[in-house]
């Protein structure tokens, strides 16, 4: 029978059947972060239990840690407490952590495929909504909460329902100008933020068979955004590529072997799927978000919604996302004022994507009163972005250039909107107070539209501002 | 570890209106700078009940007529965001021991089922229906039936259904799963054994 990865990844990782029907999964990599590991550590503690499995659990801290001064203790004491008790917690358990001094440290969903731990045809889970980005290597990963945390901590399982499929095609090729990110804020736009509960996403199609590694880990990412728990794309040679001489991959003696199991997990054709859409890629403009979810979303040419015009289910979260936001209805997007452009996340803050903006923002300034940052995603991006002279030109257009972290996605480091700051962001979440002010506004966007707004100090079509047809 | 068997929950209720209310609105992240849960409710929708020099918004929440609530009512794709269990851990520690709403995010879901707080999807016009009902008499004492799924008001009965797994595993008894997994460590082995990437 026709089977699709998600079917064979969870065949092969089932331990047993629960009492009330869940599935006892076998999570083959578990990541952990200083945000929500410390309680699970404390639960084994007050049970008496102790880690099953430390070799296939992996460390580093992203959330808290301060971008700019970076030196120990850190200014914020909870901050430094967090920090300190990972460490501690790690070193007790026999966890590998990929702490700042060893020059591996980032934003966990960087560090994991950067490091060859994300692997095809493995369960992952980690307590952090956006460990979907890891189904981008054909591995099922969930983001999970805390008790999980130690569910997994104790007995590398967790309890958990199997999803159904839905599989999203897109076909053809992009416009240039357009890329992963206006695709997975489309994706959400259509089926909306809620529209992928109790699915898991199946990404393919021509769109993402010609996508890098990094371009579908910016999809995967976001899968959450639109209510799914899972999104994935099948394994291919693009993936191997990416992979081979990581850290963690394979050894080239066993790298064949390691191919052939990793391809067997590739949904079948003719494989069955719950649901199935598909989308042109021509039909995908840059997107930007308007309101207080990722879902709520137009292309750059779009006018903002009018509430009074939107299907009744939409109208009052509508209403509220326009007053927060500040924005006219009916009028352009384009042209909205921004006060601050954050380039960062573990949506958007790869290799590619710092490359890409550099390729266009080289010889340009940012515009004078708008406060501009890149926060590479792990310090292995900001390192090689250093060597190719990227960073030299993020600091010579007036960015600032910062160390590995969440940063400003979520505000819970130093770095923070203030007042009602309206920002371009390449993160992944528009949420009313998102980035550190309860006042704060967010319009997610693709890293190059967000260097378009730095350069001209507004919500602004890229292809105009640099010129590309 | 024997846990209660949660079958109904009985308490009064606040109707917390809006769609996609996130886990960021919930529990802001700059709250979870801790390393334990201690403390959370003070926290619950934080940036909603309070303006920023601490003073507080008109909000349900704030609402004398409201406080001592247990049960909340809200609206579709509640809890949706981050995975953050802070969010459920918050509501919990506020004093709620169920939420109503039109649908729930599957992670806020799950998290909330774990620590025993059981999450009832109704219809919008049974949750409008039941909200109004409160609004009126906010003494109204409403009573969530897992077995039976339905939630009692005022003689009146709505709908009120749940997954399931999760319905055995509160009806049950064993909504924290850790005993459930820990019984069978030996097959977790051998499951594993049977994977090449975990053996290496």
């Amino acid at each position: 029978m026709s089977r699709t990865l998600l079917d064979k990844v969870w065949d092969a990782h089932a331990v047993r059947q629960l009492p009330n029907g869940a599935t006892q999964l076998l999570i083959g990599t578990h990541l952990i972060h200083e945000v929500t590991s410390p309680q699970a550590f404390g639960m084994l503690r007050d049970l008496g239990l102790k880690v099953l499995y430390p070799e296939r659990t992996f460390a580093t801290v992203d959330h808290i840690v301060p971008t700019d001064e970076r030196e120990e203790p850190f200014s914020d004491a909870l901050a430094d407490e967090m920090i300190k008790a990972l460490r501690k917690n790690c070193a007790e358990a026999g966890i590998t952590f990929f702490d700042i001094p060893t020059g591996k440290q980032g934003i966990v969903h960087i560090v994991g495929p950067e490091q060859g731990i994300t692997q095809p045809g493995t369960t992952i889970a980690c307590g952090d909504s956006h460990t979907s980005t890891h189904g981008a290597f054909g591995a099922i990963a969930f983001g999970i909460g805390t008790s999980q945390v130690r569910d997994v901590l104790a007995t590398q399982t967790m309890a958990i329902h199997k999803p159904k499929v839905r599989r999203i095609n897109v076909e053809g090729r992009l416009a240039p100008g357009v890329y992963a990110k206006d695709v997975i804020l489309h994706i959400i736009r259509m089926l909306g933020v809620n529209g992928g509960i109790g699915y898991a996403y199946e990404y393919g199609g021509s769109t993402f068979d010609a996508f890098s590694q990094e371009e579908r880990m910016t999809v995967c990412n976001m899968s959450i955004e639109g209510g799914a728990r899972v999104g994935y794309v099948n394994p291919d040679a693009t993936t191997y590529e990416y992979l081979k001489g990581r850290p963690y991959a394979p050894k080239p003696a066993d790298w064949d072997a390691a191919v052939a199991r990793w391809s067997s997990f590739a949904s079948d054709p003719g494989a069955a799927y719950d649901d199935v859409v598909t989308y042109q890629a021509a039909d995908i403009a840059p997107t930007v978000t308007w309101g207080i979810n990722p879902g709520q979303a137009i292309f750059i040419g779009e006018n903002v919604p009018v509430p009074a015009e939107l299907p009744d289910k939409d109208r009052a979260t509508a209403e509220e996302a326009i007053a927060h936001m500040k924005l006219k209805p009916g009028a352009p997007i384009k042209g909205t004022p921004v006060d601050v452009v954050f380039l960062g996340s573990c949506t958007n803050a790869r290799l590619s994507d710092l490359t890409e903006v550099a390729r266009h923002l080289k010889g340009r300034k940012v515009k004078p009163g708008v406060k501009a940052i890149v926060v590479p995603g792990s310090q292995g991006v900001a390192s090689l972005a250093e060597k190719m002279g990227l960073a030299e030109i993020y600091r010579s257009a007036g960015f600032e250039w910062r160390g590995a972290g969440c940063s400003m996605c979520l505000g819970m480091n130093p770095d923070k909107l203030v007042g009602d700051q309206l920002c371009a962001s390449s993160s992944n979440r528009n949420f009313k107070g998102r980035q550190g002010s309860p006042l704060g506004r967010t319009v997610l966007m693709s890293p190059l539209m967000v260097a378009a707004a730095a350069v001209t100090g507004e919500i602004s079509d890229a292809r105009e501002i640099f010129g590309i047809q | 570890m024997a846990l209660e068997k949660i079958t109904q929950v009985t308490g009064r209720a606040v109707h917390v209106p809006g769609d996609d209310i996130d886990t960021d609105r919930i529990i802001p992240a700059r709250f979870m700078k801790c390393v334990t849960f201690d403390g959370l409710g003070e926290y619950a929708f934080y940036d909603e009940r309070r303006a920023q020099d601490g003073s507080e918004k008109a909000h349900p929440l704030n609402d004398p007529r409201f406080l001592g609530s247990s049960i909340l009512l809200s609206g579709s794709n509640f809890g949706c965001g981050s995975s953050r269990e802070h969010a459920p851990q918050a509501l919990y520690r506020f004093g709620f021991r169920a939420v109503l709403a039109e649908s729930f995010a599957e992670i806020f879901f799950g998290n909330s089922t774990t620590l025993g707080m059981p999450c009832a999807v109704m219809s919008r016009a049974d949750l409008l229906a039941l909200a109004a009902v409160v609004e009126s008499d906010p003494a109204a004492l409403v009573t969530l039936d897992l077995v039976e799924e339905k939630v009692t008001c005022a003689d009146v009965d709505f709908r009120a259904t749940l997954p399931p797994h999760a319905k055995e595993a509160l009806v049950s008894g064993r909504w924290d799963a850790i005993a459930d997994l820990l019984e069978a460590i030996p097959q977790v082995r051998e499951t594993a054994a049977k994977l090449p990437y975990f053996a290496a």
